[in-house]
């Protein structure tokens, strides 16, 4: 390009909004390394890579501004020929000027765009996860063998009655309190949700088959129910959100559950919105929108602007299910939660679904999914502990989620008063993910989060569920030895018992919030 | 009923079949009923195969003909409640007086018509079947329908319409006839067409050109073909509420259509 036209785009681009690309040539994040005595010319790097960052020129190329750090090319190397490791550049150090700082400003100096990210929050805020221990027996308080003794991680999501009447009869006690629809899990996890279009089939597929093995659930997402998984409808929630894809009397009424979806974790006060590429025939049947439209799903639900209005949706909901279907609401964890919960669950909802700010996402801004939320260990607490103050505690369900890694986190979140946790980037790693953050340019390598077929027929749903199956026994296996060694037998004896929980280096204010004492301080 | 449905089959003539059942619509009185037990009873008779219902003394009940499926005509008379015709899936229902706010929310197929005005949010994300409103309506109407395959939406209001008319519209077609205007009211109200990538909206009469979201629409005299499209729907109100089809399309049409189905591809730098 030659500089007078350069100069006359430009001008173009004061005198009109449009936006006009001004390439800025910076460093990439990247060093891709290939060794050409190991090489056996075989490219399968090439194909490999769904960024197109390699091509062949009598031997494998490289573009390292392309490559994204997601190792499907070294991996798949026969020869172990490829090394992908960060680009050491060096730039001047600089404590505000941060090198992310930089190189994301001169993206947009580049583009005049928002900046876009996928999965959650990789700035390094605390994680109270890490400042919480769990209590274990000694001597005076017996703990439990769980290879010898039964323990119950059978958890049950839903409105529990105030109280229990019951009928005593010559035949027996009989229960004369009607039990509204719960759900019955075999282990206190769930799957996050993520949508078809978000995710591939397969990745969804592979969720849905290992829900179905392990007795617990999974969620549709905003994206409809795809047809090859109306077999698994029973194991999952599905969602209604503000663009109502795919939702029709039918489908409310095959989920084991319906979720109204207000907020994301990663994106408080952000929709959904996946563009029109994204929307393949597939996507379109399912999301029941047209080939290459936008699936605009805003943040605001217009017809939901209060309370009132939430529990006008819940009861839509609840009477186009005859009732039979507990009715889960998602919000994303924000500074006022706690007496937004309180609203949702006196609103009539079964089930309160927390997503902390560490939450993933298919696509976000980047600055929304790094500056805006509040941590899911707050949340949860303050949640707890607003509806048991309220007396309202037992008329829903907590689940919470967004930053879940662990057994030891789901055990912690447990002690924190979650009923269950759902995991949704633990999943997606057990999948194959290797969190580059690259979901919502709908290349996924490893083809979770694209719905190229070239790329999803990678995933075989079925390896997949496999992983996933062993990934919840794995983590079940370590919720026992972790109740076992507590000396309890049941996770119900966890739930919401702070007591079992000490900090290490939180300040007073950060304790009482959490309700939970320092390590040091005794029973 | 199903003796009734016996009985009439011997009649020789279908059309005083039809006008036999009619007569024989099961009548609900809603008088002082919750509407979850008025609901409850709209399922029950539907499940045992009513087809025609009669509500009378409805005074605000929510959620009538919410999810109901299959060929049921009901009549509703009275005042409805919010989120009439709620996942509706078939069913034609007819107001006799207004209806509230969040008529036909995310409505797959079925009919609705509204003798009087109707509220807010009507057709929210309405995919299927015709909504029609005799007289006024008020804010949102329209926003997020869809259209798919051979299913596509219809509201037409015979009134004036509120703001944010068809916004996030993203298929279907939306009517507004600004019959029985009082001097000086707006068709429309203010920000029209905010956020619409789909479908298309016709309005009869003149407007600001302010009022429209130009970011996301384009505002045009409607040509003969497009005329030619609305008709049948016209055609159809008017037979619904005993109007003068001939009269109406008299009138100059606008075309409101969306400049992208793709509103916000450029707002990101990927």
């Amino acid at each position: 390009m030659t500089a007078t036209r350069e100069g006359a785009d430009t001008r173009r681009a004061t005198a009109s909004t449009r936006t006009v690309r001004a390439p800025l040539y910076r460093p990439s994040d990247f060093r891709w390394v290939h060794d050409v005595e190991r090489c056996a010319r075989c490219k399968r790097c090439v194909q490999q890579c769904g960024f197109n960052a390699i091509r062949w020129e009598d031997g494998p190329v490289a573009d390292p501004a392309k490559c994204v750090g997601c190792h499907r090319c070294e991996v798949f190397c026969p020869q172990e020929a490829i090394t992908i490791s960060p680009n050491p550049q060096y730039f001047r150090p600089h404590p505000l000027w941060t090198e992310s700082h930089r190189k994301n400003l001169w993206v947009q100096a580049e583009t005049g765009g928002v900046l876009l990210t996928g999965m959650g929050n990789d700035l390094p805020y605390p994680i109270l996860w890490d400042h919480l221990l769990l209590d274990a027996c000694q001597v005076t308080n017996p703990s439990i063998d769980p290879l010898r003794e039964p323990m119950e991680l059978r958890t049950f999501l839903g409105r529990r009655p105030d109280q229990v009447e019951v009928t005593i009869t010559e035949e027996g006690v009989r229960l004369a309190t009607e039990i509204a629809p719960g759900l019955e899990l075999e282990t206190p996890i769930l799957f996050a949700a993520m949508s078809y279009g978000s995710i591939s089939l397969n990745a969804q597929k592979a969720i849905a088959l290992a829900a179905e093995e392990c007795g617990i659930y999974w969620n549709t997402g905003e994206g409809g129910l795809h047809e090859d998984l109306k077999p698994y409808a029973h194991r999952a929630f599905v969602q209604c959100a503000s663009g109502r894809f795919g939702v029709t009397a039918d489908y409310l009424n095959s989920g084991a559950a319906i979720e109204i979806k207000i907020g994301q974790g990663a994106k408080p006060g952000i929709g959904g919105h996946l563009p029109g590429e994204k929307v393949s025939p597939q996507v379109s049947e399912t999301r029941m929108i047209p080939v290459g439209s936008d699936a605009l799903s805003p943040a605001p639900q217009h017809d939901i602007y209060s309370i009132e209005d939430l529990r006008q949706l819940i009861y839509a909901l609840k009477e186009a299910s005859n009732y039979e279907k507990p009715v889960s609401v998602k919000i994303a964890a924000v500074h006022n939660v706690a007496a937004i919960a309180s609203g949702i669950v006196r609103a009539g909802a079964d089930i309160l679904y927390i997503d902390g700010f560490r939450g993933g996402t298919g696509a976000a801004p980047t600055t929304i999914r790094d500056h805006l939320g509040i941590p899911i260990e707050i949340a949860l607490a303050v949640v707890d502990q607003q509806l048991r103050e309220e007396g309202i505690r037992n008329q829903a369900s907590i689940i919470a989620a967004g930053g879940i890694r662990s057994s030891a986190d789901a055990a912690k979140a447990i002690a924190l008063g979650a009923d269950a946790v759902a995991v949704g980037t633990g999943a997606l790693l057990a999948l194959g993910c290797t969190l580059c953050q690259r979901c919502y340019t709908g290349r996924c390598s490893w083809g979770i989060t694209t719905q190229d077929p070239v790329l999803t027929r990678r995933l075989d749903p079925y390896l997949g569920s496999r992983r996933l199956i062993n990934l919840i026994r794995a983590w079940s296996a370590e919720l026992e030895e972790i109740l076992g060694a507590m000396g309890v037998n049941a996770v119900e004896s966890l739930r919401g018992s702070r007591e079992r929980l000490r900090a290490v280096g939180l300040d007073r204010t950060t304790l009482d919030i959490l309700g939970v004492k320092p390590a040091g301080v005794g029973a | 009923m199903s003796s009734l449905c016996a009985f009439s089959a011997s009649f020789a003539s279908p059309r005083l079949m039809v006008l036999f059942l009619k007569e024989a619509a099961m009548r609900i009185d809603a008088d002082n009923m919750h509407y979850r037990e008025l609901n409850a009873r709209i399922r029950e008779a539907v499940a045992a195969g009513e087809t025609h219902l009669d509500l009378v003394n409805v005074n605000g009940q929510r959620y009538l003909g919410d999810g109901i499926q299959g060929a049921v005509e009901m009549v509703v008379h009275g005042v409805p409640g919010n989120d009439l015709g709620a996942f509706m899936d078939g069913p034609t229902i007819r107001v006799r007086g207004n209806a509230q706010d969040a008529v036909a929310n995310t409505m797959n197929a079925g009919r609705i018509l509204v003798e009087g005005d109707a509220g807010d949010v009507l057709g929210y994300g309405m995919r299927g079947g015709e909504l029609f409103v005799r007289g006024r309506v008020g804010y949102r109407v329209g926003i997020h329908m869809k259209a798919f395959r051979d299913k596509m939406p219809v509201v037409i209001v015979g009134g004036t319409a509120g703001d944010f008319l068809s916004e996030y519209m993203a298929g279907g077609l939306l009517i507004v006839l600004g019959l029985d205007r009082r001097k000086g009211e707006p068709l429309v109200g203010e920000w029209c067409a905010t956020g619409m990538h789909g479908g298309a909206l016709y309005l009869r009469g003149a407007i600001e050109e302010w009022r429209v979201a130009s970011k996301f629409a384009a505002v045009r005299p409607a040509e003969d073909k497009d005329l030619a499209g609305i008709r049948p729907h016209v055609s159809a109100f008017c037979e619904a509420f005993g109007l003068d089809e001939a009269a109406i399309m008299q009138e100059e049409f606008l075309k409101i259509a969306p400049i992208s189905h793709r509103p916000y591809g450029a707002k990101y730098a990927a």
